[in-house]
């Protein structure tokens, strides 16, 4: 929400030169680990995946780091706070959607792909069109990801920094950026994943200190803790531990919850910059390991988050975190400070600026990736390029993308994040996972399916979110106040009722895939499909790791 | 379609031999059996608490002690069964799947066509 944001300081907790200080602290010593890995950094293996030499637990760590967003730390704690369990339902979204990327995607993808997306899914079909499709859709995910994580860090510099004023964030926007384009420019992969390791390791042990300690409050109780929760939030009350407080009014955001819940169990499959990830490790049953370790510290952590939101109910109380900058996003850092005074808020807000930092630099490398690798190299250029080649027009569009990121930072600062993510993953359900599924299991999966799956799904998502009431004609029923992005409340153009466009566009991209399919008559490339197959489930010329 | 042809026809592609011999059917039917119905089984489990907690608040919060109801305890279950899924696949495919995979890959790559 825009309007807090720009009203001077309002909260005059913390000390932000700890705060600085310690962010300062994570920065130097990570740019020194990413030194230190970029030693190596020679071949195209080596800047795009990391040499492939990570192993399953780093990389699951790594994983979790880049999974952990701002979004799901800051966002879910706040959301359980105010809204109480239909919080809880969106962690519970993002941990399931796990076991469809641990069952049938992340070991095939790495045994069949090399550095992106588009590998796996142009495997077998016409190289260029569904390579072009492809990239298209891993950029624009990764371009609305971006965002999200860059307007988070505009309000987080407000709560956290005591920087007020639209220039002053502007400037700290633009300063996470420049950290950012360095981490990827000189570390690579291998830099950006040890990046997102240490910053994983902060997070959890952060929260976790938290949690024991919210937990101690009340004797280890956790049914003390939701009564404490309940009687701090005299509006809410009894219905804070019920669902149904954000979207149980009517029968339309009842719907909208079910259309969220679907983008969010298929959208984590279909993320790029997660399925890149599965190429950072040897083979495929370190990809396997990787998921498994991701899972334990992804669900652990939310688990966290449920009793730091429930914490922050009972300890800070509702009202105090809707009046502090930042709204529901401060509940976690109000928690801090209140536990554990300026030291302890000291951290956890270095460690939620390190969560944008590297999140930040996952989705950059990702996307200079697919545009080096797919866009240049082997459509612009035909394969007809050296890795060499190839890994300076990465760095280029790294540079590039470091920069749209900034602006369109700096002008979607106080936006909704959460609109923002839950976007990205909507995009992601519905343009990349039917084809990545059907590509993988369906033989008769031709080049025409691909490409009006990717996108009928892309185009449909995002036009459905134009229309939706995220971007006009919300209007706080009791206060009268625009709830959409644009807040002008004269202006309304949305005809689409829901908020999350996943329960028509995913459903709409796995038709398109069927239809597109059965109505051309491309034949199947049998030996194609022979080596994919026996590929994807054997290893068998799987990319190796690099050895130095 | 040439799907007819036996493995070991001299025409075929190192892959498609494989693709077409019985180990590699048996290890791809092995996998489907396992990972197709476990997805099945984890989407339902999912969309049914999803819909639960949309359309049946009454029953999810009914309080089964103190301050604790149904809804968190089916939560909780969403996790535990996350985890349960994650540790069995991993021990099933770390048996049953790798040794086998592992031998056809070794047959392939020494063996270049």
């Amino acid at each position: 929400m825009t309007a807090p944001l720009m009203l001077p300081m309002a909260t005059d907790i913390g000390n932000p030169t700890v705060n600085i200080i310690i962010f300062g602290l994570f920065v130097l010593a990570t740019l020194a680990i990413v030194l230190r890995a970029s030693r190596n950094n020679r071949t195209a293996a080596d800047f795009y995946a990391g040499g492939r030499s990570f192993t399953g637990p780093q990389n699951g760590i790594a994983i979790a780091g880049d999974y952990l967003s701002a979004a799901s730390f800051l966002g879910i704690a706040g959301a359980i706070a105010l809204n109480g369990y239909d919080g809880f339902l969106y962690s519970i979204g993002f941990l399931v959607a796990w076991l469809v990327a641990l069952l049938l995607v992340a070991e095939l993808l790495r045994n069949t792909g090399r550095f992106t997306m588009a590998d796996v899914l142009s495997f077998r079909l016409k190289q260029r069109p569904v390579r072009m499709a492809a990239a298209i859709s891993t950029l624009g995910v990764c371009f609305f990801y971006l965002l999200a994580q860059m307007a988070g860090a505009g309000g987080l510099v407000a709560l956290l920094l005591g920087v007020s004023g639209r220039t002053g964030q502007s400037i700290v926007i633009a300063v996470v950026g420049a950290i950012m384009i360095t981490y990827v420019l000189v570390g690579g992969m291998k830099g950006t994943t040890w990046v997102q390791i240490i910053k994983a390791v902060l997070l959890v042990i952060g929260a976790g200190i938290m949690t024991i300690w919210v937990l101690a409050k009340y004797s280890f109780n956790l049914s003390g803790l939701l009564g404490a929760a309940v009687d701090n939030s005299p509006a809410a009350g009894e219905k804070l531990l019920n669902p149904g407080l954000q979207y149980g009014a009517t029968g339309i955001s009842k719907l909208d919850f079910i259309s969220l819940a679907l983008a969010l169990v298929l959208g984590t499959a279909g993320l790029p910059h997660v399925l890149m990830r599965f190429y950072t490790v040897p083979n495929s049953k370190e990809a396997r390991r990787s998921v498994s370790w991701a899972i334990w510290i992804i669900g652990i952590f939310y688990l966290f988050t449920l009793v730091l939101g429930y914490g922050a109910a009972a300890i800070v109380g509702p009202d105090a975190i809707k009046a502090a900058p930042g709204k529901a996003n401060s509940a976690a850092p109000l928690l801090a400070f209140e536990l554990g005074g300026e030291l302890l808020l000291g951290v956890i807000s270095a460690v939620a600026f390190a969560t944008i930092l590297a999140v930040v630099a996952g989705l950059t490398i990702t996307a200079s990736t697919s545009f080096a690798h797919d866009v240049y190299g082997q459509i612009i250029k035909k394969g007809q390029i050296s890795g060499d080649g190839e890994v300076r027009v990465a760095r280029y569009t790294a540079v590039v993308i470091g920069i749209v990121a900034i602006i369109g930072g700096i002008f979607a600062n106080g936006q909704n994040i959460a609109f923002l993510v839950a976007l990205a993953f909507a995009v992601a359900a519905s343009a990349n996972l039917p084809t990545i599924l059907y590509s993988l299991f369906w033989r008769r999966f031709n080049t025409r399916g691909a490409l009006w799956s990717i996108y009928g799904g892309l185009g449909s998502a995002i036009i459905l979110i134009a229309f939706s009431p995220v971007v006009s004609g919300k209007v706080d029923a009791k206060t009268g106040q625009s709830l959409s992005m644009i807040t002008d409340t004269s202006i309304d153009f949305h005809w689409f009722p829901l908020d999350n466009p996943g329960i028509v566009s995913i459903p709409l991209a796995f038709v398109l895939g069927w239809l597109g399919t059965v109505t051309s008559k491309e034949p199947v490339d049998t030996d194609k499909f022979a080596e994919m197959e026996v590929r994807s489930l054997t290893g068998a010329g799987a990319e190796k790791a690099v050895q130095h | 379609m040439s799907d007819t042809r036996p493995a070991g026809d001299p025409d075929l592609t190192t892959y498609r031999d494989v693709q077409l011999s019985p180990d590699f059917s048996d290890l791809r039917r092995r996998f489907r059996r396992f990972v197709f119905p476990m997805t099945a089984l984890f989407l339902v489990w999912y969309f049914l608490y999803v819909l639960l907690a949309a359309y049946a608040p009454g029953f999810m919060s009914h309080k089964v002690g103190g301050n604790i109801n149904v809804a968190l305890l089916f939560g909780l279950g969403q996790f535990v069964s996350t985890f349960a899924i994650t540790m069995i696949y991993v021990r099933w495919a770390d048996r049953r799947i790798d040794p086998d995979a592992e031998r056809m890959r070794h047959q392939i790559e020494g063996e270049p066509k």
